[in-house]
């Protein structure tokens, strides 16, 4: 059977985290839950990598935590939600995390935001994505569902 | 009986509860948004509600994957502030409306709509940040809170016109309960924003400023939204705003704007905040 067909895999940068994407992240997403416990937090970061191979995880979002690369970690089937708790085990906040999927510095990101951010101009479909830097896409693809 | 007589609006960027706890609503970047809720303040400390009964959704604290419930009420006696993984907040615990969540739990199912009901939950910044914006930091916070959360973290949430229809049966329920209570709803969330991928850090002022009227004046329009015109026009997680209608649904047709608050960014977020009076 055909999957149902999704009305927004046509928005650019964008991964909407839909139950497909949830059943892919379970562990991932579960994984990160488990840092809410300061003993859980302590434990990963004294051994990620043991931490990691507790759980049923793919090689490829095992990789992507030890990166710390978050695009990676959506396409993965990783929320921001929930990568939330790993970020916060780092210290970091949610721009921190933002920015870095966007190819900017968290500099260049904080001062974007405070120039009222990024404009829906161009940004509204993967058709017009111009992305930053007039088309790069940095992640050699437009929208995640797509 | 008891009586809505006020709607509120909210963001719950938690970057505001944390420049709140450290202490820097005095800097440059954060004073002009602390002061867009000094009017409220003052205001909620003149209408004294016993029951805030506030929507919001759960940011992977209380919910995993495990259990993902559409509309959640809480239904206990008080709910503890979460650790969302950098300690919790320091701020007053929460007390529940246990009488009242369970009327309004009856009455709403009743009435077609399939609820959750939570006696175990802690609350994490999507409660607890309208509560500082609202209350600054007492010792105690000054009434009681039935938590109501909305799934929005996996896609699909609840539809515009299911959240306003679900407002309506809310009101129903609260307006009759028998105790002689002033309860507000809340509505927290968005406005315009994305946390995720490559189109991070996305602002839509012109939309955020059509929604803040279209939930003043007359939310027909936005009730109608599907769900890929929040996420392409406000940004991935700007369709929190759904939540917003359930206040909007608890609240008079003609219900008059006493405040209104827009700014540009807390953190990745365009924060609004919209008063609403009911008809006395």
């Amino acid at each position: 059977m055909a999957p149902a067909q999704k009305d927004y895999g046509d928005i650019p940068g964008t991964t909407v985290f839909d139950a497909d994407q949830s059943r892919v992240g379970y562990h991932l997403n579960q994984f990160c839950v488990s840092l809410m416990k300061a003993e859980n937090r302590e434990r990963f970061l004294a051994d990620e990598r043991a931490y990691l191979d507790e759980w049923p995880m793919s090689e490829e979002q095992k990789q992507a935590v030890m990166a710390r690369d978050f695009n990676r970690m959506i396409g993965a089937g990783g929320n921001i939600y929930f990568l939330a708790k790993l970020f916060a085990t780092d210290g970091h906040s949610f721009q921190f995390a933002a920015a870095s999927m966007t190819g900017m510095t968290q500099q260049e990101y904080a001062e974007m935001m405070i120039r009222g951010g990024r404009p829906v101009e161009g940004n509204r479909y993967a058709s017009e994505w111009v992305g930053r830097d007039g088309g790069r896409d940095p992640y050699g693809k437009a929208g995640g569902n797509g | 009986m008891a009586r809505v007589t006020a709607g509120v609006a909210s963001s719950h960027v938690p970057a505001i509860g944390a420049a709140w706890d450290l202490k820097k609503t005095g800097e440059p970047y954060w004073k002009p948004l602390f002061d867009g809720f000094e009017f409220s303040k003052r205001w909620e400390a003149e209408q004294k509600p016993d029951v805030v009964f506030l929507v919001y959704n759960d940011h992977a604290t209380a919910f995993s994957l495990d259990i993902i419930p559409t509309f959640a009420i809480g239904t206990a006696a008080g709910f503890k502030v979460a650790d969302e993984g950098w300690g919790p907040r320091p701020v007053p615990d929460v007390v529940g409306a246990p009488e009242l969540a369970a009327h309004i739990a009856q009455s709403v199912i009743q009435d077609d709509f399939d609820l959750t009901l939570v006696n175990k939950m802690d609350v994490d910044h999507g409660l607890t940040v309208p509560m500082t914006l609202m209350f600054g930091q007492p010792e105690a916070w000054p009434c009681r809170v039935i938590p109501f959360a909305v799934n929005v973290v996996q896609f699909p949430p609840p539809s515009g016109a299911r959240c306003f229809a679900i407002g309506k049966a809310i009101r129903k329920a609260i307006e009759s309960f028998p105790e002689d209570l002033n309860v507000q709803v809340w509505g927290t969330g968005g406005m315009s924003h994305q946390i995720s991928g490559a189109r991070a850090g996305l602002i839509n002022r012109a939309f955020d400023q059509a929604f803040l009227d279209g939930m003043a004046k007359d939310p027909s329009a936005l009730i109608r939204m599907p769900h890929v015109d929040y996420m392409r026009e406000a940004g991935a997680e700007g369709v929190e705003l759904v939540m917003w209608l359930i206040m909007r649904g608890a609240m008079d047709a003609d219900a008059r704007e006493i405040y209104r608050f827009y700014h540009v960014p807390a953190s990745n977020t365009a924060v609004g905040h919209l008063i609403l009076e009911n008809n006395p």
